[in-house]
């Protein structure tokens, strides 16, 4: 229970500022060592890159309108070129430092009641690599770009002459690093700064999704990073590692890149896991089922991650040993998640839901994780499997899981944690008219791609068989829909911070430890650190319809201490 | 439950002067932290997340290392010949003995002995430069003798010899195929088994001449019937210069996945020794105390993984006999 220090009394008008006004000026925002300074730097950058890697998207799926060549200019080798940079941008700059880096940055120290992250300055220089390896990407761009997928297979990635391989490498390579001291800061800062009282056991759902992603964070990224190095090794000075005319194995490539990059996903997707947790329980005002179940989960899946890379070389001529094993450990690798959307809904059961906007998104996440997950299941099955290896059905999966959860929940988070951070709130109607354009978008986009996938339509591919056009055309339709549903997000939200209502410290009714400060939170967070009890318990909280928001009803948080739920 | 919510934040301006009696007392404690202890238990936690991801960061090339002695072992046994084992154990001896000194840095840190501190940090600093030097010969030597990686992998000289050498080397074009014909146009197009006749043993060509892992060039060169320069002994074998026949097919492999791993090596060393130059600058400033010694201690551990890298190194490279 967070008690008042009574010896430093309340003085609204002596500090009327927050972190956005504490300090003014281009330089102060260029050096900042706030963490909420940083994570709003992150959001902005990331969201840019969102709709520049969606540009690319549009793209991809104009030209696929028709069989051949749609849009003049775009031959097969630029729209190689324009998957390529959708893929790198979206998984690289944005899909995995947003919800850690963003909205991570943000929440984690204001939930654990700290005044910074563990090392502020390494957070600051995460923000500048993840600028820095954004900045090799363009000047890939300039250099000639890069076709080869942004998987970067061998052989062809050591041997085509695109000159903007070896830029893009090393920008991948440096944003590895951005992401390895994100994890490194996250870790440290759960585990020392945590404020008396909370234990691991009553840490935010959120905060366990953010540890566990940190782990895989600061773990696989390095696997990644040495592995690009020996692609510009290879690229540069033909050591012949990948090569099988020097003795070389490009399926060893395929290892050494999912070995990262299926941990990869799961930094994706795990920190998103946590944000529904934390909507859910809110915006249905209901104790979190599950909890421990939730937050072991979160560990299960971050080991599991590691254990199952083989499944995206089902059909790479691996021995059926091994791809037995995969297999199985990909099935198992379902179970945890399978465990937090039985505990979403038995939350949801009986609760008092609210549609707000973050409720929206995180019922969106909930089907569309759903479909995302089960369909992984159809990839793990070896069988399936070497039908739909590299067809459609691969990519519908992964954007259900990718886009449709993972950035899905972002948004979601943006919503919820947008009162905090801007001190406004947003026109509801317009941001759940948003919310059900992209439900309905997406469902168009991608669900048509299961039925192309499994009919045979090849992934990456410039021209199709005349059979596959309408799913195409039906698809490209989704993606202008889904377009439209996040141009009218971005409008919901940029005129927010011009014309929204003021936000009260805790408009949702949430009972973390974010919602007890101001919103935006003042510079340093809190006064004190304040002591904690269950965050998912909400019976103290009542609505105030002066300040719009919730308050802690003394009356209630006696009767609520009398019988503790948990 | 919880409270009246926080909305007034700090009731002080800047983090240096509040009544915060540690932070007032220590000007290194940042304003997060509780106090030293928790700042350098931080700071400690934090370094070693950091020497895990440089673990998997060599671990990469650990396992590529694997993958290529298991698939070719005769060329690792074969090639750690060409490595200056006294060389090497000399090194593994500096970097060992500059941990240690690296570790009574530290204690000396902590102990508020500063010059001993520096005298410690400048010794290891300086074996952190004999390594670089000894490393130096050996890099250089290689890339004389042309024990390089890939293709680079012995180039000939320019000599009679060294041109016909190079005919061996090159790629040579496979002989044309034999013109494809038709022999029964009539006949149904998949044979069925009893119409093909029988294969005779002495038909069916041998895999290669010898076991595959421990053919030369040469021999599986003329196992798939690919032309070779000549039956000269003195031009037997296209690394001549080694002057040995029984040098195995891939051993470019050996040597690049040698420099690969000492070449990152020698980055970390180099990495440190930047590090090394930092803490003796801070140092005689009279930065570090018994109050704070956060960065040596933690630079120690860093270093002390940059050795034991090595300690691994050693023996997988020049000891494999």
């Amino acid at each position: 229970m967070t008690t008042i220090d009574a010896s430093r009394p309340i003085d609204l008008a002596s500090r009327p500022d927050n972190y956005l006004t504490h300090t003014r000026g281009f330089m102060s925002w260029a050096l900042t060592l706030d963490h909420k300074r940083i994570g709003v730097m992150y959001m902005v950058a990331v969201l840019v890159s969102f709709f520049v890697g969606g540009v690319f998207a549009l793209l991809v799926r104009t030209e696929l309108l028709t069989p051949g060549q749609t849009i003049p200019g775009v031959t097969a080798d630029v729209y190689n070129q324009l998957f390529t940079l959708h893929g790198a941008i979206m998984v690289f700059l944005v899909i995995i430092p947003s919800i850690p880096a963003a909205l991570g940055n943000f929440v984690l120290p204001i939930m654990l009641g700290a005044k910074d992250v563990a090392f502020p300055r390494l957070n600051l220089g995460s923000f500048y690599l993840w600028l820095f390896g954004a900045a090799f990407t363009l000047v890939s761009l300039a250099m000639g770009g890069f076709d080869t997928g942004w998987t970067f297979y061998t052989p062809y990635s050591t041997t085509t002459t695109a000159g903007g391989v070896i830029p893009v490498l090393f920008g991948v390579f440096i944003l590895g690093f951005s992401s390895i001291f994100t994890g490194m800061n996250f870790v440290v800062t759960v585990h020392k700064l945590r404020p008396p009282g909370m234990t691991w056991f009553r840490m935010p759902l959120f905060l366990w999704a953010l540890y566990s992603t940190a782990l895989i964070q600061v773990l696989a990224t390095p696997v990644l990073a040495i592995t690009l190095m020996l692609l510009v090794v290879e690229r540069t000075i033909n050591i012949g590692i990948f090569d099988p005319s020097m003795g070389g194995d490009p399926v060893l490539f395929q290892h050494f890149f999912w070995f990262y990059s299926h941990p990869a996903v799961y930094i994706m997707i795990l920190p998103a896991m946590g944000i529904i947790s934390e909507l859910i329980s809110v915006h249905a005002h209901r104790h979190i089922f599950g909890y421990k179940f939730i937050a072991l989960s979160s560990i299960a899946i971050a080991i599991f991650s590691f254990l199952v890379w083989g499944h995206h070389m089902f059909a790479s001529g691996q021995s059926p040993l091994l791809n037995t094993l995969f297999s199985l450990i990909s099935f198992s690798v379902a179970i945890p998640s399978a465990v937090k959307v039985f505990n979403w809904l038995t939350t949801l059961y009986k609760g008092n839901i609210s549609l707000t906007t973050p409720m929206m998104y995180a019922l969106s996440f909930l089907v569309l994780f759903t479909i995302g997950g089960l369909t992984g299941i159809h990839l793990a099955t070896l069988n399936t499997d070497v039908h739909l290896h590299d067809t459609y059905f691969v990519v519908a999966h992964f954007h259900y899981v990718m886009m449709g959860s993972a950035l899905i929940g972002m948004i979601g988070g943006l919503h919820h944690w947008w009162p905090k951070m801007t001190g406004k709130m947003y026109s509801e109607r317009t941001g759940t008219a948003a919310c059900i354009i992209i439900f309905i978008g997406f469902n168009v986009t991608f669900f048509t791609q299961f039925f192309l996938g499994s009919q045979g339509m090849p992934r990456r591919y410039y021209d199709y068989q005349p059979e596959f056009q309408v799913y195409h055309v039906i698809s490209t339709i989704g993606s202008y829909i889904m377009a439209s549903g996040f141009l009218l997000t971005a409008y919901c939200l940029i005129t927010s911070l011009f014309s929204g209502k003021k936000a009260a410290a805790n408009p949702w009714g949430g009972g973390s430890l974010e919602w007890q400060c101001a919103s935006p939170p003042p510079h340093d967070n809190f006064a004190t650190q304040p002591s904690v009890g269950d965050c998912y318990d909400f019976r103290a909280l009542k609505w105030d319809e002066a300040t719009q928001g919730y308050e802690i009803d003394p009356a209630l948080a006696a009767e609520a201490a009398k019988h503790p739920l948990h | 439950m919880s409270t009246i919510p926080n909305t007034h934040g700090s009731a002080h301006d800047d983090h240096g002067h509040h009544g915060h009696g540690d932070h007032a007392k220590y000007p290194f404690l940042q304003h997060h932290f509780e106090t030293p202890a928790h700042q350098f238990d931080s700071a400690k936690l934090g370094m070693w997340l950091f020497l895990a991801t440089e673990v998997l960061f060599f671990g990469g090339l650990f396992v590529a290392y694997a993958v290529l002695r298991t698939r070719f072992p005769e060329v690792f046994s074969y090639a750690s010949h060409y490595l200056n084992t006294l060389m090497g154990g000399v090194n593994t001896c500096v970097l060992i003995l500059s941990s240690l000194t690296m570790a009574m840095a530290v204690r000396f840190a902590q102990t508020n002995k500063k010059n001993a501190m520096l005298i410690c940090l400048v010794l290891t600093f300086m074996g952190a430069v004999g390594f670089m030097v000894i490393k130096y010969f050996e890099y250089t030597h290689k890339i004389h003798e042309h024990l390089v990686w890939g293709k680079t992998f012995y180039v000939p000289p320019h000599t009679e010899e060294g041109e016909a050498e190079k005919l061996v080397l090159s790629t040579a074009p496979p002989p044309p195929p034999a013109t494809l014909t038709v022999a029964n146009p009539a006949a149904p197009a998949v044979p069925t088994l009893a119409a093909t006749p029988p294969v005779e043993a002495s038909a069916i060509k041998p895999a290669s001449a010898a076991p595959a892992g421990l053919a030369t060039a040469r021999e599986m060169a003329k196992a798939e019937h690919l032309p070779v320069a000549s039956d000269d002994p003195a031009m037997a074998h296209p690394t001549l210069h080694l002057a040995d026949p029984k040098m195995p097919a891939n051993t470019h492999l050996f040597f690049a996945i040698y420099y690969c791993m000492t070449g990152l090596h020698g980055i970390h060393v180099l990495a440190g020794m930047v590090m090394l130059a930092w803490l003796i600058w801070r140092g005689a400033r009279g930065d570090f105390s018994s109050n704070y010694f956060t960065p040596v201690d933690v630079g120690g551990l860093y270093w002390h993984i940059v050795d034991l890298v090595w300690i691994f190194l050693f023996p997988l490279f020049y000891l494999i006999h």
